[in-house]
């Protein structure tokens, strides 16, 4: 067969990463388009009723390589690589997120295949894939081919949607030997949290702060102005997470939450791709940012080109003051 | 031990960035400054040198790229490499993430360094993934979005943001590492290392020197080939407010999300 196989990123407890069930998806549409099918590679040893479950996205079937821990990639580039030769398949589809991008790439460096990546959509052009992809901050899309099979797909994160269709799995299990340098990296720790358990989901309205601000002092301000509106919270970019100025709990992105909020106020966020794929659908966007090039303002609903430190107390005042 | 730090020349940040219509690549016209995501992988490498825990002997910028790309190795001398190498053929442009990444593994392999640091992505191609390619070529255990280095023993330690939070990976060398810009706050090269740059050895190799098959980089060697370019779906523009005046800044603000009912 000349199939998709689709990696599906678990936690510790076997639960599926969202962005792996919307590339199980789309994989299970465009296998449809092919007339192949789409399967599932999953590793460590996940419960067999919660592999079978993947068929509800369409996979007819799911290879569990028990064996091989979940967490690094060069060892489930081993998996994919062994699964694809085995059984012919030819693509790879990954959801968004580093350990995708990270496997995509050896993968594509391990089969002599090509890789695509930041896709935001996957089409069916003359029996082959072509993938979708942003570039130059999102100004021009490129259509791109791969010229020989086979073909690495790696999506934006959030691109995919999750379709439930209904179904159960066939679950076969392989066995792996590792590559000598997969086994060289030891994942002391896994998902380990930092900082306080802020809930950012369920506000109405956030007040992202980013490297703007300054310091991590600036985040006061951001929460002063979150409390003066009904149900408001306070978000964060990965680089002031990544800096010790707010908690990881909080931050938007590729490696963070993706959220829909009625407001989103970014206060100092410059507005990089990996923050706009966790926050570019919040129903409305405003920013204050200092420069007036900054990407933010190219999808914010309304923009203030000023100082920050400025117009948030002042801001904060005037809402305080409406009551 | 050996580190090489991979770089990358860049179109200047305020240089509007285009594509050639004719060949659907990056124009690089006018690209004249180090990838600062780079920067971030330079200063790694010095704080392990002058760190002390692990003996380095040397730290070598290597980059791909035409000759203008020396320019990039220069700076990377004055931010403190102690010499570079500069990959240049006329065969290898139009490669992709596949062949770049390929051509890049053969320079090192010429090299044999103990590690191989870079930053996480490059200011024009957003790529992220040039250290997984380098890393499966060389067969090095490699990671990718860094924020945290440290010695241990013989491993390195390192941590980074995933899926689930942070992981904590240690790494036997040698390995590919790609830093995150959170890693470190870059040092301004002195006036004196600036100056100093132009006289630190910079070997050029050409594709045959370093053992690459012509065919195996460029466009022969690509994987994947751009059929189209077509513009984005259009957003509309949001409105713009100039803050001269705050206090009027902030009333029109208030009116604004009073009007869609955000408070």
């Amino acid at each position: 067969m000349a199939g998709i196989l689709v990696y599906a990123l678990h936690d510790d407890e076997g639960n599926f990463n969202k962005n792996s069930l919307g590339a199980l998806s789309e994989a299970a549409k465009l296998a449809g388009e092919l007339g192949t099918e789409a399967a599932a590679v999953v590793v460590g040893d996940v419960a067999d009723d919660k592999v079978a479950a993947l068929g509800n996205y369409g996979v007819a079937k799911a290879y569990r390589a028990k064996g091989v821990p979940e967490g690094l990639a060069q060892p489930i580039v081993d998996v994919m690589a062994k699964v694809m030769g085995d059984n012919g398949f030819s693509y790879a589809l990954f959801g968004g997120g580093l350990l995708g991008f990270e496997i995509g790439a050896g993968l594509a460096a391990r089969l002599g295949g090509g890789v695509t990546m930041e896709v935001t959509n996957v089409k069916v052009d003359g029996g082959k894939l072509v993938s979708e992809r942003p570039i130059l901050q999102d100004s021009e899309i490129a259509d791109v081919a791969f010229v020989s099979e086979p073909g690495i797909i790696i999506g934006r994160l959030n691109a995919f949607d999750v379709k439930e269709s209904g179904g159960s799995a066939a679950i076969e299990d392989v066995e792996v030997e590792l590559s000598e340098w997969s086994t060289k990296a030891e994942l002391v720790t896994r998902g380990e949290q930092r900082g306080a358990d802020v809930d950012i989901e369920a506000a109405d309205v956030l007040i992202g702060g980013g490297r703007g601000l300054g310091e991590a002092e600036g985040f006061k301000a951001c929460e002063e102005l979150a409390d003066a509106f009904e149900n408001g919270a306070v978000a964060a970019t990965r680089a002031v997470v990544d800096a010790g100025w707010y908690p990881y709990a909080a931050q938007i992105g590729q490696t963070g939450k993706t959220v829909a909020p009625k407001l989103y106020l970014a206060v100092g966020v410059s507005g990089a791709i990996q923050h706009k794929v966790g926050m570019q659908n919040s129903e409305n966007i405003v920013a204050i940012n200092k420069d007036a090039n900054a990407p933010i303002f190219e999808f914010s609903d309304l923009g203030i080109v000023g100082d920050l430190n400025k117009i948030m107390p002042k801001l904060t005042e005037a809402l305080k003051a409406r009551g | 031990m050996k580190i090489c730090v991979l770089v990358k020349e860049v179109p200047d940040a305020a240089v509007q960035k285009r594509i050639d219509p004719s060949t659907k690549r990056l124009d690089r016209s006018g690209e004249n400054n180090l990838n600062p995501f780079d920067t971030h992988a330079i200063e790694a490498a010095m704080q392990l040198k002058e760190g002390g825990a692990l003996q380095v002997d040397e730290v070598v910028a290597v980059t791909m790229g035409p000759g203008s790309a020396a320019r990039a190795l220069q700076k990377a001398v004055a931010l403190g490499a102690d010499r570079s190498v500069h990959l240049t053929d006329d065969a290898l442009a139009g490669s992709d993430v596949a062949a770049t990444g390929l051509a890049l593994a053969k320079v090192l392999e010429s090299e044999s360094p103990d590690l191989v640091l870079l930053g996480q992505q490059s200011d024009d191609g957003e790529c992220y993934t040039i250290g997984a390619v380098v890393a499966e070529h060389l067969k090095m255990p490699s990671l990718t979005q860094v924020v945290k280095m440290d010695v241990d023993g013989g491993r390195i330690r390192c941590e980074r943001q995933a899926e689930y939070g942070y992981d904590t990976v240690a790494l036997s060398l040698p390995a590919v590492i790609s830093v995150g810009d959170a890693i470190n706050e870059p040092r301004y090269p002195s006036l004196k290392a600036i100056m100093g740059a132009k006289k630190k050895p910079l070997d050029t190799k050409s594709a045959g020197d370093v053992g690459i098959d012509a065919g195996q980089v460029g466009e022969p060697g690509s994987k994947t080939a751009v059929l189209a370019l077509n513009p984005p779906p259009q957003k509309e523009a949001g409105e713009i407010i100039e803050d001269e005046d705050t206090a009027e800044t902030v009333e029109k603000i208030v009116a604004w999300l009073e009007e869609r009912k955000l408070i």
